[in-house]
């Protein structure tokens, strides 16, 4: 259903990412206050993860780590065969748009745009035509169900479909990672099994899947769960 | 190619936003509209008032001196009224120019009294000028049909005139003035020629005064001329004229000249004349009894003044403008602290500093540039009313508009880059934790 899928990388089995020893520390005044400590983590190609952890423990630092909002303080993170560290704001922007599909609690689309317009966004900043673009986001809409709604704009729909929306928005440059932050914490149950199970079929299509989520149901849906506690990582466990 | 077509979806999408908060944008366009159409209208109006002074200053003959006489200030002695008042300029003083001024090409003395003119039972008010014949060489007025005053016009006092168009007009309606007999004071004229006033101001000016004279003939300002020779003027209106002032006390005065003519040879040799004839004048003159006018002075002085006008003017829209543009920036500071958020989810999904300070760039471009033109299209249509209500003479310069849209351009630009500049540099992560 989804075209160009990535093919298995021969280089390094498939990594999709890879953190060496990351380090990141927020300065109060003159008082150093580590948030991230020493993480070491690989993912793998078409891995479904489910990243858990009370509040305070750092996932949210390392959600915006991952997806190249934010720079380590030391320690080494590769994207792919890039090493994201050391680029900067421009290349990092690209980065985003190009190899990771953001789909936020609050589902974060524009209301000014309709619904094809807010799946274009991705696409529009990697330069695609807008022919191309346009017929994309048809299919990615229909894709998730709402083929006949594209002219709406987002606040015309239902939680649970502006949800919907932004997994296609997350889809439209064909990622190498989907970074879900709390995917259904702003929906009501049905409206989040609906979402769980878009997520789980994208799972079975080989899309990499990284879930922050403090809501141990949806971690189950998860193939492994990496628990943080105080900024480190406590457990690393295959489902 | 694809610069092209990002190009176009950016001002699509700035076209998409400004539309969706109408008002906002109108108002904001406001204050560039206003700033754009004031530069246009007031360097019009600015324009149009010098051509104007220019155009009137530029008909007395730029290589003329013109000595006119007016009425010496009465000397506070109440008591010891004069019954004969004799002040002005007299045939003496033109013979004097006429000898002993160098680099003077022509004289012309006249003689300018206010009367009545009658042709069969209609009566205007008119302006009769005795003059010489060859009064044609320095001034502007020509002659249509017939012929001008001749020499032996003046050696014969002939009683013959020549009127211009104003009194054809007014007095004639639809007959031919030509042959005809017209009846001034007590005596009849014979109207040999019809007279025209041209410019000495290029086709340009030309319909510019004929709107000018359009509007004078509805104001009803000037009167019109009847030229008659200098010679009968003096044999049949004498120079003596009855004066019946407040408080019932009569004074009889006598004027030679009303006004004397010095064309020199050469433009530049105007200013060093004007010193001979002063000091000519002051010699014989005891009493403060003439004026001395110089076109030439009065055209550089009217330059200056429009000068000065421009630049006053100019500066005001210029801050009209200037102070739109910040109504503009202020705007739209406020537009990206209330769309922080947006630009959050922006730079999540690709968007490079590069992109988000041109999606703001192209709606502050855009707003000032629609601001512009409508502004231009005000400009162009202020002139034109004040044209139409005050009767004042209005020129749009194309220069004015390359000014104002240059302007509102920069102002955009200017303007716009701040707001722009400080949306790109917000901290994705913040701007997304935005509500």
């Amino acid at each position: 259903m989804i075209q160009n899928a990535h093919q298995p990388n021969n280089d390094s089995n498939g990594r999709i990412l890879e953190f060496e020893n990351l380090c990141k520390s927020y300065w109060l005044g003159t008082t150093e206050l580590p948030v991230l400590r020493n993480i070491n983590v690989r993912i793998n190609r078409g891995e479904y993860v489910a990243i858990m952890g009370p509040s305070g423990s750092g996932k949210s630092t390392l959600l915006n780590m991952i997806g190249c909002l934010d720079r380590p303080t030391s320690g080494k993170y590769f994207l792919g065969d890039k090493e994201v560290s050391k680029l900067d704001d421009n290349q990092l922007s690209l980065i985003r748009g190009k190899e990771i599909g953001f789909v936020f609690q609050s589902f974060n689309l524009i209301s000014q745009l309709n619904i094809i317009e807010n799946i274009e966004v991705p696409m529009f900043y990697q330069g695609v035509s807008e022919h191309n673009s346009n017929a994309r986001a048809i299919e990615l809409a229909k894709m998730v169900g709402l083929g006949e709604r594209v002219r709406h704009k987002p606040t015309e729909l239902s939680g649970g479909q502006q949800q919907r929306v932004a997994i296609a928005r997350a889809l439209s440059n064909d990622p190498l990672l989907i970074l879900a932050d709390e995917p259904t914490g702003n929906l009501d149950s049905k409206s989040g099994a609906d979402i769980l199970n878009i997520l789980d079929k994208l799972h079975e299509q080989g899309k990499t899947l990284i879930v922050v989520t403090h809501d141990e149901q949806i971690a189950e849906h998860a193939r492994r769960q990496i628990h943080l506690f105080d900024g480190q990582i406590a457990l690393d466990k295959i489902n | 190619m694809i610069m092209f077509f990002r190009f176009k979806r950016t001002v699509k999408l700035g076209i998409k936003t400004l539309w969706m908060h109408k008002l906002r944008s109108t108002l904001t366009m406001l204050g560039i509209i206003f700033g754009v159409s004031s530069v246009i209208a007031m360097l019009a109006i600015g324009e149009g008032a010098s051509r104007d002074a220019q155009e009137r200053i530029s008909r007395l003959g730029s290589r003329n001196i013109i000595i006119k006489t007016i009425k010496p200030q009465e000397e506070s002695s109440v008591g010891q009224q004069q019954m004969l008042q004799e002040y002005g300029l007299t045939y003496d003083d033109a013979e004097r120019f006429q000898n002993s001024i160098p680099n003077v090409r022509v004289i012309v003395p006249n003689r300018r009294l206010a009367q009545q003119a009658q042709y069969r039972t209609r009566r205007v008010s008119i302006e009769v000028i005795g003059t010489v014949p060859w009064y044609t060489d320095i001034s502007t007025v020509r002659v249509k049909f017939g012929r001008f005053i001749c020499s032996e016009d003046m050696h014969y006092k002939r009683g013959i005139c020549i009127v211009d168009e104003k009194v054809v007009k007014e007095l004639f309606g639809f007959d031919d003035p030509l042959g005809q007999n017209i009846k001034i004071a007590t005596d009849y004229y014979r109207v040999v020629g019809i007279a025209t006033e041209e410019s000495e101001v290029t086709a340009a000016a030309n319909n510019f005064e004929a709107k000018e004279q359009e509007s004078a003939k509805k104001g009803g300002a000037k009167l019109g001329g009847v030229y008659i020779p200098l010679t009968t003027a003096k044999n049949r209106f004498g120079e003596m004229s009855l004066q019946i002032s407040a408080g019932s006390s009569q004074t009889i005065e006598r004027v030679e000249l009303q006004e004397i003519i010095v064309q020199t040879k050469d433009v530049d040799l105007v200013l060093g004349t004007r010193q001979s004839v002063q000091s000519l004048l002051a010699r014989f003159h005891k009493k403060n009894d003439y004026e001395i006018i110089v076109p030439l002075e009065l055209m550089k002085q009217a330059k200056e003044l429009q000068r000065i006008f421009t630049i006053v003017l100019g500066s005001i829209a210029a801050i009209s403008l200037l102070v739109g543009g910040i109504g503009i920036m202020n705007i739209m500071l406020a537009t990206v602290s209330e769309r922080t958020r947006e630009i959050g989810i922006r730079r999540a999904l690709g968007a490079r500093k590069i992109d988000i300070i041109r999606q703001f760039l192209a709606e502050t471009l855009l707003l000032t540039f629609l601001g512009g033109i409508l502004g231009m299209v005000i400009g162009l249509v202020i002139p034109y009313m004040v044209q139409y209500f005050t009767k004042m003479p209005t020129a749009i310069t194309p220069n004015s508009l390359f000014l104002a849209f240059g302007i509102s351009a920069i102002v955009g630009i200017a303007f716009g880059l701040y707001p722009a500049y400080r949306a790109a540099n917000m901290d994705p992560i913040e701007s997304l934790r935005h509500e």
